[in-house]
């Protein structure tokens, strides 16, 4: 392996930084270079990605020694395959996004701040990925949350500060209780380092802190990714923000800060396995609950928000079970969510693009005027709802056959009826916005730019074609192998200093 | 009532005399970063208070006279660039923030120089950064009374 492998981790977190610098420093003073920039670096960063799909799968995992000092006193970068399929994810939604964004912000002033903030939201979620020091872990953590909420109160109407305030002092406590159960974890094992953390861990066993500690995570990293009853604020913060930003936000913040960072740390540094039924209930009940109100809902994106709570619990759900197949049905929903979740939302954007309104009543009949936005919105619906042969489908079936598999029949039923209640959102959704009688008003609204339609119609492809991903021959063992990096948790600490070198 | 802006005569000559002082010391606290407690956090900090002195005392507009508000911004967005530089040049010598510069004589002002510029980077981002803060906290109490 070249040092070029390794020189990657760090840029995966160091670019998008320097980029967002270079933006603030010359974003006003030369016209364009904030778009070329940005779209720049997340191109290359999503380009990069990919490229670390074959250096990392099926060899051991990359180690990245910051400064050159060795990981239990240094902080160490930690590139497998689960945090590959994860950068994958983040990397390939920021290019798209960064796509739709070009035409979509023009409505904004300071397009520039925008993009900073944006592209420090992107470092922060890569470092939570890459990073194998918990501490680190915080800190990243904590610059794609405090990126989010600059966004979140990017209109900077009554409204969306209120959302922005509200989604900060909800995104504080849980960072309060990441970082009290990292000091309580440093004070018993006496290493930041999560490999090292690991082994101490379980050499030390039959401590009751452990157990503690667990729950003050369950309940940090639950808030910051919207899980049952810390989910309340998502429904305010996720509409209020600029579509491309709800995109992020829905599709990949949840995910990186909240699923990836406790899969992480129940998995591969406390093997919290005891607590996997709590997820498990958590997660099927953020499952109902989150659908049952998004079925009332009006505002386009408000009723979008709910279903990422309800789509949180299916992805719960199936890491919960703990068996490998459901380990990969949450994976997999995992990545077919960011999919057609951000699809949906950079629907709901074009659509108030074109008509300034996101309320579903004024909507009606948009099919005629706006083709493309409707026939991927389409795809998406289809998708969340679990209609064949949208990758939506596919997961959710791995989901429901795993909790049959593992005897538990009772869940499987209450996925069964979330899904069904989902499809019936959608419907509400595509008859209201799409289909029916265009009104008076709307008669001269026009396709949006083509940059927007062109991330829609990638997006919708990728949402078409996911479902291949379960082909081992198409995707490689790219789905399987983030699925083992999970299943083998416990060895992660041996793994890590095996390929120290 | 006094109509100039800012506080009393004995707050503005106090100020008078202790600001330069203040701005010495948190240029003191960076430059010796490497050698005694304190650093371009801390420096960076004490720095921006010499300037929210002076803006408590004179007003805002006397600390804008000094530094405005797009150059504390350009100011913030180098000092970052600057950090972050630091970190590719270590790529020199093989590994992201690598010690390439080379150390210098021990305990003399200026050695160990990737800590030096780092430590002067970050008080830039710091000092403007915190500065600019507390100027846009300000300039919003005051449209909010219009």
């Amino acid at each position: 392996m070249t040092d070029m492998n390794y020189t990657m981790i760090p840029l995966f977190v160091a670019l998008p930084l320097t980029v967002s610098f270079l933006i603030m420093l010359l974003g006003n003073r030369v016209r364009w270079i904030s778009d070329i920039l940005c779209t720049l670096c997340t191109f290359v960063l999503c380009l990069l990605s990919f490229y670390a799909i074959g250096v990392v799968n099926g060899h051991a995992p990359l180690i990245y020694k910051v400064g050159g000092w060795f990981p239990p006193v240094g902080i160490c970068l930690v590139l497998d395959s689960l945090s590959c399929f994860m950068l994958v994810i983040v990397n390939s939604i920021t290019l798209i996004v960064t796509i739709y964004s070009i035409n979509y912000m023009e409505r904004y002033t300071a397009k520039n701040k925008f993009y900073a903030l944006f592209l420090l939201m992107l470092a922060g979620m890569n470092g939570v990925i890459v990073t194998g020091d918990m501490f680190n872990l915080f800190v990243f953590l904590e610059i794609g949350s405090i990126a989010s909420y600059g966004l979140v109160a990017f209109g900077t109407e009554e409204e969306e500060l209120e959302a922005s305030f509200k989604y900060m002092i909800m995104g504080s406590i849980a960072g309060l209780f990441i970082l009290l159960g990292i000091g309580l974890l440093y004070s018993y094992t006496s290493t930041l380092n999560m490999a090292d953390m690991a082994q101490v861990v379980s050499e030390k066993s039959g401590s009751k802190l452990i157990g503690f500690v667990s729950v003050l995570f369950l309940v940090g990293f639950g808030l910051k990714g919207a899980l049952f009853p810390f989910h309340w604020w998502l429904p305010d913060a996720h509409p209020s923000a600029p579509a491309p930003i709800s995109a992020m936000l829905s599709g990949l913040l949840i995910k990186a800060l909240g699923v990836y960072a406790l899969i992480r740390v129940f998995f591969s540094v406390l093997d919290a396995t005891s607590l996997l039924p709590v997820l498990m209930v958590l997660g099927t009940m953020s499952m109902v609950i989150g659908v049952f109100l998004a079925v009332g809902q009006w505002d386009f994106k408000r009723l979008l928000a709910y279903h990422s709570i309800s789509q949180v619990g299916y992805i719960m759900l199936g890491i919960g079970l703990g068996t490998p197949l459901g380990i990969m049905g949450g994976l997999f929903h995992l990545f077919n969510h960011s999919m057609f979740k951000s699809l949906l939302f950079l629907n709901s954007g074009a659509v108030d693009y074109a008509t300034g309104t996101r309320n579903l009543k004024e909507l009606g009949g948009l099919r005629e005027r706006m083709p493309i936005s409707a026939s991927t919105s389409m795809v998406a619906s289809m998708s969340i709802a679990g209609l064949p042969p949208f990758n939506g489908f596919w997961s959710k079936l791995i989901i429901i056959i795993a909790c049959v598999n593992a005897g538990r029949p009772v869940y499987a039923a209450w996925a069964v009826l979330a899904s069904i209640m989902t499809l019936a959102s959608f419907m509400k959704v595509q008859k209201y916005v799409f289909f029916g009688e265009l009104k008076e008003k709307f008669k001269a609204i026009r396709e949006v730019p083509f940059a927007m339609q062109f991330s829609m119609v990638l997006l919708a492809l990728i949402c078409f074609l996911g479902g291949l991903l379960l082909v081992p021959a198409v995707s490689g063992d790219f789905l399987q192998s983030a699925v083992d990096v999970i299943t083998n948790g416990k060895e992660y600490a041996k793994i890590v200093f095996q390929s120290l070198r | 009532m006094n109509k100039e802006p800012g506080m009393t005569l004995i707050v503005k000559t106090v100020t008078r005399l202790t600001v330069g002082i203040i701005l010495m010391y948190g240029i003191y606290i960076v430059l010796h970063g490497h050698l005694s407690p304190g650093g371009g956090f801390a420096g960076g900090v004490i720095i921006a208070l010499s300037f929210v002195h002076l803006m408590l005392a004179y007003g805002k507009e006397a600390a804008l006279k000094k530094i405005s508000l797009p150059v504390a911004s350009v100011l913030e967005s180098i000092g970052a660039i600057m950090f972050i530089s630091i970190a590719f040049l270590g790529l020199l010598g093989g590994y992201f923030f690598f010690h390439t510069l080379g150390t210098g004589e021990p305990f003399s002002l200026f050695s160990a120089y990737t800590v030096l510029f780092s430590n002067i980077s970050i008080s830039l981002k710091v000092g403007c950064g915190l500065f600019l803060v507390l100027v846009s906290i300000a300039l919003a109490g005051k449209e909010k009374k219009k």
